[in-house]
């Protein structure tokens, strides 16, 4: 994840203060097309600690049990990078992961969503929860895991990609449609 | 492209270059009247626009801050965001779905329709629907709208297949693939839709009308257009006469500079055109411009909106597709017997997976929420859009606790919504189940009150000037040369989504504006 990072890798190694590390599931579409499977996110305003705790905030808050742990750093990872830049984030996300305290990254998923109902309404909780939903459903691998096909103009858009294909259903009357505008190349 | 003098008294500006502002600069400049047009953002292009979610929502929404009260459910579910509208050249004609329905006759005279509703604001319109018909013919001729003075309807996507059989099965006759100023084939030296479902990131093959590629370039041509960009009205002037006489902006240098002017129209989307006459204050008129009744703000109008999800057991791939090619009519109709005053439009509606978890699914989280998520191959969206029932308190004033990056009050928006719109919401939302049941959806999920993408009324036309702030052109009834161009003006918002009638509004604006030019009136 940190073959974009445009920096020298030693010199950006130097403000690191944790990292996230994992392996891509075997049988993960991922695998295929990531350079190798173990991966690794750089921090640098979380520790190691936090930082896992902080993943398994995400989790508790996105549970995909297909969805590779690799998805969740992301979310870390962005959040972190906040952090370096504002310094009241960076202390939310310290006391709050103090708060949820040393046990919850290892806890059963009953016992973190316990906790986590309980600071519910707290600035942190509710940082993490947007962070999360804004974070999680935007990178490739959850376009892959949920089959979101995206961005489709660079294709010549859906129209003869799957636009019309369901076959479950009656089809449309042309009275309360419209043609095709082209017929299929 | 032109360039005006500073200095030049003689030029109309426009403030804002969405479907009022932007329409409204081509119609004076191809009428040889000089403009300059200001418009906050940036000019983007179909190349420049970004196809990814999250980057497309920050590069042509407005972010600067707003804040909000009173007790709509908005405050909850979307603190930061009361009002989705957009900061770019082409305003949310940029952003927009490209749906054009029309008002409604009665939806002109609700006062007179729906009767005295207690803690309302109802008001008829000061013009005829047959007068504003004309202009919706010219309007939906310039914008090439489907279904309309020949043109073909958009083809039926898979999403459209699944909300159409549902609505004919629960009995709904009116259903289509909407009236959308979408091109189904080439036309107004635009291309066809391709069905991307990137409708809201701004189209890249331009199929869908926007004053970003159409209006404004054609204004360009003409010579008379002087557009600066990322230039922030900030103040409107006025002489001791009390005619508006020149614009304070902040330039894209951060640069403050003054604009003369021999008439100013405002057309910054509701919350923010009120703010400017709000900020506008002065000694002589110490609440505002053109706010001598307490007018300017006030009967802030939405539409009784929100998302409905039905997740079936097959895959529908709502993505894939033209966003809101879908409507039911049916429930457009005043019927009071339902429990409430006034019509609600079913519109289809889709979300990008990186929008839906915070727009369409907002304050979820955990395993319930992450199952319906699980199911974003096998889900459809309803959109409902019904008439939001006006009321003097909810408003748009100056928060004077939280400043822009001017330095200036930001708006603040407060709504106690009508319990007319409780009670349509609700039945929108009862209906919106029925129909992905009858289909066979195995669950149905809704959200509440969703932010207003379609702001209104709060500078509304009206014949006698203490019930609103201008006449049926738009002209303030305070100040002869100072125009209102956008959803403001509407009497009341109807059930019908705005863009329409704003440009309507801005065609026949722009006629009265030469002749009271030509007549030296102003």
């Amino acid at each position: 994840m940190d073959t974009h990072v445009p920096v020298d890798r030693r010199e950006f190694l130097k403000g690191t203060t944790g990292v996230l590390t994992g392996i891509l599931a075997a049988g993960s579409p991922l695998a295929l097309i990531a350079p190798s499977r173990v991966w690794a996110a750089d921090l640098r305003a979380l520790t190691s600690a936090e930082g896992a705790t902080l993943m398994a905030v995400t989790r508790t808050i996105a549970p995909h049990d297909g969805l590779e742990d690799a998805a969740y750093a992301i979310v870390v990872q962005s959040t972190d990078a906040d952090a370096v830049k504002d310094e009241s984030l960076r202390k939310l996300l310290k006391e709050g992961v103090a708060t949820l305290g040393p046990a919850f990254a290892t806890a059963p998923e009953s016992g973190r969503v316990a906790a986590l109902r309980k600071i519910e309404q707290t600035p942190f909780f509710q940082t993490m929860r947007v962070k999360t939903l804004g974070t999680l459903y935007g990178t490739e691998m959850a376009y892959r895991y949920f089959g979101y096909e995206g961005e489709a103009f660079s294709k010549g858009g859906y129209l003869f990609r799957g636009f019309n294909d369901l076959r479950w259903l009656p089809e449309v009357p042309l009275a309360d449609s419209g043609p095709m505008p082209v017929s299929a190349p | 492209m032109a360039k005006f003098d500073l200095n030049d008294d003689g030029v109309v500006v426009i403030i804002g270059s969405g479907a009022g502002g932007g329409t409204l600069a081509h119609e004076l400049t191809r009428r040889g009247i000089k403009v300059v047009l200001l418009e906050a953002g940036k000019r983007e292009s179909l190349a420049s626009f970004s196809q990814y979610p999250p980057e497309a929502f920050a590069q042509l929404t407005w972010l600067d801050p707003r804040t909000h009260s009173g007790t709509w459910t908005v405050r909850e579910d979307y603190p930061t965001l009361p009002s989705w509208t957009a900061k770019t050249v082409g305003g949310t004609t940029v952003h927009w779905t490209g749906a054009t329905p029309r008002i409604q006759t009665w939806e002109m005279k609700t006062r007179t329709t729906y009767g005295d509703m207690k803690g309302a604001s109802l008001l008829d319109w000061p013009i005829e629907y047959d007068e504003l018909k004309r202009y919706w013919e010219l309007a939906e001729r310039r914008m090439v709208v489907t279904r309309r003075h020949g043109n073909p309807g958009l083809p039926a996507s898979n999403h459209f297949k699944v909300f159409y059989n549902g609505a004919k099965k629960i009995g709904y006759k009116r259903v289509h693939t909407n009236y959308m100023a979408i091109n189904t084939r080439p036309a107004d030296g635009r291309a066809f839709c391709i069905q991307q479902g990137f409708c809201v990131q701004g189209c890249k093959t331009g199929a869908k009308w926007s004053t970003l590629y159409t209006e404004i370039p054609r204004a360009e041509a003409t010579g008379n257009l002087d557009l600066r960009t990322q230039s922030m009205a900030t103040r409107i002037e006025h002489g001791a006469d009390g005619r508006v006489n020149a614009v304070v902006y902040r330039d894209s240098n951060g640069r403050e500079q003054r604009q003369k002017a021999r008439i100013v129209c405002v057309a910054c989307n509701s919350v923010e055109t009120a703010r400017l006459l709000l900020l506008s204050e002065s000694g002589k008129f110490p609440k505002g411009l053109a706010n001598s009744h307490d007018q300017v703000g006030r009967n802030y109008c939405f539409h009784v909106g929100g998302f409905v999800w039905g997740i079936f057991d097959k895959p529908i791939h709502a993505w894939r597709g033209t966003t809101l090619a879908g409507i039911v009519e049916d429930e457009t109709r005043h019927d009071p017997k339902r429990g409430f005053a006034g019509g609600y439009h079913l519109e289809l509606a889709a979300l990008d997976l990186p929008s839906l978890p915070l727009a369409g699914l907002p304050y979820n989280w955990g395993r319930d929420f992450a199952s319906i998520m699980e199911n974003y191959r096998n889900m459809a969206g309803i959109f409902i859009n019904g008439e939001d029932i006006p009321r003097a308190t909810n408003r748009i004033t100056l928060d004077r606790d939280v400043k822009d990056s001017c330095g200036l009050p930001v708006a603040h928006i407060h709504v106690d919504e009508h319990e007319n719109n409780g009670a349509m919401r609700a039945h929108a939302q009862q209906q919106s189940k029925a129909l992905f049941e009858a289909v066979g959806a195995k669950r149905v999920v809704h959200t509440r009150q969703t932010p207003a993408t379609h702001n209104m009324c709060t500078a509304r036309m009206s014949k006698d000037p203490r019930d609103g702030v201008t006449n049926a052109h738009g002209q303030t009834h305070d100040i002869a040369n100072l125009f209102i161009s956008d959803g403001s003006v509407m009497t009341t918002p109807s059930s019908a989504n705005p863009t329409l009638t704003i440009v309507a509004l801005a065609l026949r604006q722009a006629g009265y504006i030469e002749r009271q030019m030509s007549a030296r009136n102003i």
